[in-house]
């Protein structure tokens, strides 16, 4: 390899940095530095105030409002992991030619061509009091009553992210099932593994990084989510997104800071902690 | 659009093509308002204005007929009621009309990005409603509580950021539009009369109420319930003190625990969603909304109830930045929204125009019978969209204007207490 002069290293990484300086560090700087400013009705100006951190941190209903959130992310982790391990698995191991795994793989995306809140709102009709899925059930005589909780429920909000994120946990997984070895397989089976212990001593520890790439995006786009929980919610369930909504519909801009402050080190903590059971770097 | 016969409708363009004398007439009459159209500027042709409001009024109609009219253009951004205070703080430099709410008004005025106006410019000022002037009705009725227009209305000069007690020749905003607010119901899905806010909370509709999520008018609609059910009794509504924010906010949160609420809402559409589909039979709802289910074919009333109306006002306001030309053309735009036609196109969707008379050139005797004077109606009443709204010998939910905005018993408002209330309200909202 040939020795590089300092001046162009310089300018090989100018161009990611420029774009994580421009679009990442200017942003929460400024972010942070909103965070420790006053406030009043109609405006907000520069100060030095813990008050924002305070009335965050001191407040029973910012707790309340993590563990739903938390909620909401623990149960959408759980479903779109059954279900986007489910499907890598078949599509890695059921489907033997490329072609047909390419083909299966486009159809799980079809979904994904419509923009999020479409998919998000065509739920409301489906389930509603009146909906279709309550007058189904109905006219088969499955219930008298409609399903109340089918709507503008834990339920609903959970059933959207699954819908709207299980591809994410798919694609990472499917994509770490495609390299393992398959004599790996082969040879676990050879010794006498049968199916369930050749699923958790093989392709498990195998899949690690795209379990935990995947349960990163699910996680992280969860605990930022505001309009899934609003429409889903009828606007009645809080999550620190909506929290945070909130507060700059009200104008109250630095109290939103300091939310999102202490939701970005929560979330990075959630991520460093996914990323401490999987070393990543050594997997991929 | 296919609405009233009356020569009132005459376009300008009408009255060029039939002889510039006949126009000239015109022009020179509209001095005396005789509904025939004002011959408006000329230097403002395809001059462009950025105006944002609530969806209530940026209606593409009124921007049709302002390029027809004045030549300008008009650019409309429709958005909820508390971003448009958001955009007046946050970018001031965006818009140049805001056409927002009065106690929208009183929170962002004081940020000095808006401009008052000179009174001595505006045309029909003799013309606006006295509820925008001293605030009041009629020479003896009595104010309303909460933030009532013409607190807010009257500022000392080109520069203040405050507010002037009595009347002077700046004005903060020019008074468009105004309504008294009630729940909507779904009479087929209920049954029985309704005649009190307490209903809000009656458990017979437990998992079928709504209450809208704008902190400002949504507390309003929640005292009037728990006032209605004699559990806190306020000095005043529009100005709470912290205990009876805190006693209110008990009641409701109790209720949202009990399951009383199906969905919280916060635009038009929201409302009229959740209405439509039977998700909710009772809920706050503003006069459109109504309409729009109603025009869906269902049953839908704006149900008058004893204990008195929750008002509302809006009008259009400056852009500090605005100046020159854009300055003269947005007179000429304000002076042209009081002359009558979009008066009329707000009156025939259940709201009531600031400035009655100019509007009343614009519609029909029948419809103004019904919209305003609360007659049963003549013929069956059409919507300015063309859609019909109700059968010949309809009257008003609520009656005649003097019968609604007359049982007015509080303005939205912002009070002292409104950091708190706010808290207080995302606290009820989480709960």
């Amino acid at each position: 390899m040939d020795h590089k002069s300092p001046l162009s290293t310089l300018l090989q990484i100018s161009p990611i940095s420029l774009i994580l300086g421009f679009f990442l560090v200017l942003p929460i700087g400024t972010i942070l530095i909103v965070s420790f400013w006053d406030y009043n009705d109609f405006s907000f100006f520069p100060d030095f105030v813990w008050t924002n951190y305070s009335d965050a941190l001191g407040s029973n209903v910012t707790y309340k409002t993590y563990l739903n959130t938390f909620w909401y992310a623990g149960l959408t982790w759980l479903f779109t992991f059954l279900i986007g391990f489910t499907v890598a698995y078949f599509l890695a191991f059921h489907i033997h030619t490329t072609r047909w795994q390419i083909v299966l793989f486009l159809i799980c995306t079809i979904p994904f061509w419509t923009s999020n809140i479409i998919r998000m709102i065509s739920w409301i009709p489906f389930l509603g009091r009146n909906g279709v899925f309550n007058t189904m059930l109905q006219s088969i005589g499955l219930i008298d009553e409609p399903l109340e909780f089918l709507l503008f429920s834990d339920f609903s909000i959970v059933l959207a992210f699954v819908h709207l994120y299980a591809l994410f946990m798919v694609v990472p997984i499917f994509n770490s099932m495609m390299r393992i070895d398959r004599s790996l397989i082969e040879a676990a089976i050879d010794g006498g593994a049968h199916g369930w212990q050749m699923l958790t001593n093989v392709v498990i520890p195998l899949c690690k990084p795209g379990i935990a790439i995947g349960s990163i995006f699910v996680v992280t786009l969860v605990m930022g989510d505001y309009i899934t929980v609003r429409l889903m919610g009828g606007g009645q369930r809080a999550s620190v997104g909506v929290m945070m909504w909130n507060e700059i519909s009200l104008l109250l801009y630095p109290a939103a800071a300091a939310h999102a402050v202490v939701l970005l080190a929560v979330v990075l903590i959630m991520v460093s902690l996914i990323v401490r059971v999987v070393d990543l770097k050594k997997e991929l | 659009m296919k609405n009233p016969t009356t020569p009132t409708s005459l376009s300008r363009r009408d009255l060029l093509k039939r002889g510039s004398a006949v126009a000239l007439g015109a022009a020179v009459g509209s001095q005396a308002i005789t509904g025939f159209p004002t011959i408006w500027a000329q230097n403002i042709k395809n001059v462009t204005l950025r105006q944002f409001g609530t969806g209530v009024s940026n209606i593409n109609a009124v921007a049709k007929k302002a390029k027809e009219d004045l030549g300008i253009n008009l650019e409309l951004t429709a958005l909820d009621t508390d971003a448009t205070a958001q955009r007046v703080v946050t970018q001031p430099k965006s818009f140049d009309i805001a056409d927002i709410e009065y106690f929208t008004l009183k929170k962002v005025w004081p940020s000095g990005n808006m401009q008052p106006m000179d009174i001595s410019k505006l045309k029909y000022f003799d013309k606006i409603a006295g509820t925008f002037k001293d605030g009041k009705l009629t020479p003896s009725s009595t104010i309303a509580q909460g933030t009532a227009p013409h607190t807010v209305s009257f500022t000392d000069g080109p520069n203040s950021k405050s507010f002037s007690k009595s009347m002077t020749n700046w004005y903060t905003m020019v008074p468009t539009i105004y309504n008294a607010d009630t729940l909507g119901i779904r009479p087929d899905l209920i049954g029985r009369p309704i005649n009190s806010w307490t209903e809000l909370l009656n458990p017979e509709f437990k998992g079928k109420a709504s209450i809208l999520n704008i902190s400002s008018i949504g507390i309003m609609d929640a005292a009037m319930v728990c006032e209605a059910m004699g559990e806190v009794q306020y000095g005043d509504k529009g100005n709470m003190t912290r205990e009876e924010i805190d006693k209110t906010m008990a009641i409701f949160t109790e209720a949202k625990k009990a399951g009383q609420f199906r969905a919280f809402w916060k635009t038009f559409d929201e409302s009229v969603n959740l209405m439509a589909s039977g998700e909710v039979v009772i809920q706050s709802m503003w006069s459109p909304a109504i309409t729009k289910v109603r025009s869906m074919g269902l049953p839908c009333i704006y149900q008058p109830l004893k204990e008195g109306y929750r008002s509302w006002g809006g009008g259009l306001g400056l852009a500090r930045n605005l100046s020159g030309l854009e300055l003269d053309a947005a007179y000429e735009y304000i002076n042209w929204y009081l002359s009558g036609w979009v008066g009329g196109l707000l009156m025939r969707q259940g709201y009531y125009s600031a400035a009655p008379e100019t509007s009343k050139l614009h519609m029909s005797d029948d419809e103004w019978g019904f919209w305003y004077e609360g007659k049963a109606a003549k013929n069956d009443i059409i919507d300015p969209f063309g859609n019909k709204m109700e059968p010949a010998g309809a009257v008003r939910d609520g009656g005649s204007f003097l019968e609604r905005m007359g049982n007015v018993k509080c303005w939205n408002s912002v009070m002292d207490e409104n950091r708190y209330m706010v808290r207080k309200w995302n606290e009820f909202i989480a709960a």
